[in-house]
């Protein structure tokens, strides 16, 4: 499997799925 | 007032940082072959990437001191972030990205760079190693911006209460 950090779009996409899993995280078990 | 003031440069330094960030990643780099090809790498390597270079890291230590400074001063408290506290957890998982970025910045992309740019003696195999070391921590800067802006954001009070319950 390629790296996604690779290229542009995938460190992008790779941002954006982050921040979704990372939001859940927040509204699930943060404050 | 010093809470305004520290904010307002948190904000400048932090666009500095991210912005020149984002024109590593989505200019500079993927533009390198042609640069190459076109015979003026030494415009970039020489003059362009050691100015870039050195803005982009200050400025991130700028930006970290005077988050930090926020955290402590407007009572939130760094350790109860870096701890993901209770209302500290949102603005807590900015500042752990952006603590982790800070380190990359320091660590990983200006040692290497200045092998990669020939402001330190390197082999041609070191220059290598290093350009592939530069390239991975600058790209997990560039994802880990994406939701480290996103909690900056959520961590202010004004969306809080939005953020967890929209």
């Amino acid at each position: 499997m390629k790296n996604p950090l690779d290229s542009v779009v995938g460190t992008i996409i790779s941002g954006l799925v982050l921040t979704v899993v990372l939001f859940y995280f927040a509204k699930n078990f943060l404050g | 007032m010093d809470l305004l003031i520290d904010r307002w440069l948190h904000i400048m330094a932090g666009i500095t940082w991210i912005g020149l960030l984002y024109y590593f990643n989505f200019i500079q780099v993927p533009s390198m072959a042609k640069i190459k090809e076109d015979g003026s790498a030494t415009a970039i390597t020489k003059f362009i990437a050691p100015k870039a270079l050195l803005w982009f890291r200050w400025a991130a230590l700028v930006t970290w001191l005077t988050g930090a400074y926020y955290l402590e001063r407007s009572g939130i408290g760094l350790g109860d972030a870096f701890m993901l506290k209770e209302t500290a957890g949102n603005i807590g998982l900015g500042v752990w990205m952006g603590t982790i970025m800070l380190f990359n910045v320091w660590v990983l992309i200006w040692p290497n760079q200045k092998k990669v740019l020939g402001m330190v003696e390197a082999s041609d195999e070191a220059k290598l190693k290093a350009a592939r070391i530069a390239l991975l921590a600058s790209r997990t800067n560039t994802m880990l911006s994406i939701p480290m802006l996103f909690f900056m954001v959520a961590g202010s009070t004004a969306h809080m209460g939005l953020m967890m319950n929209p």
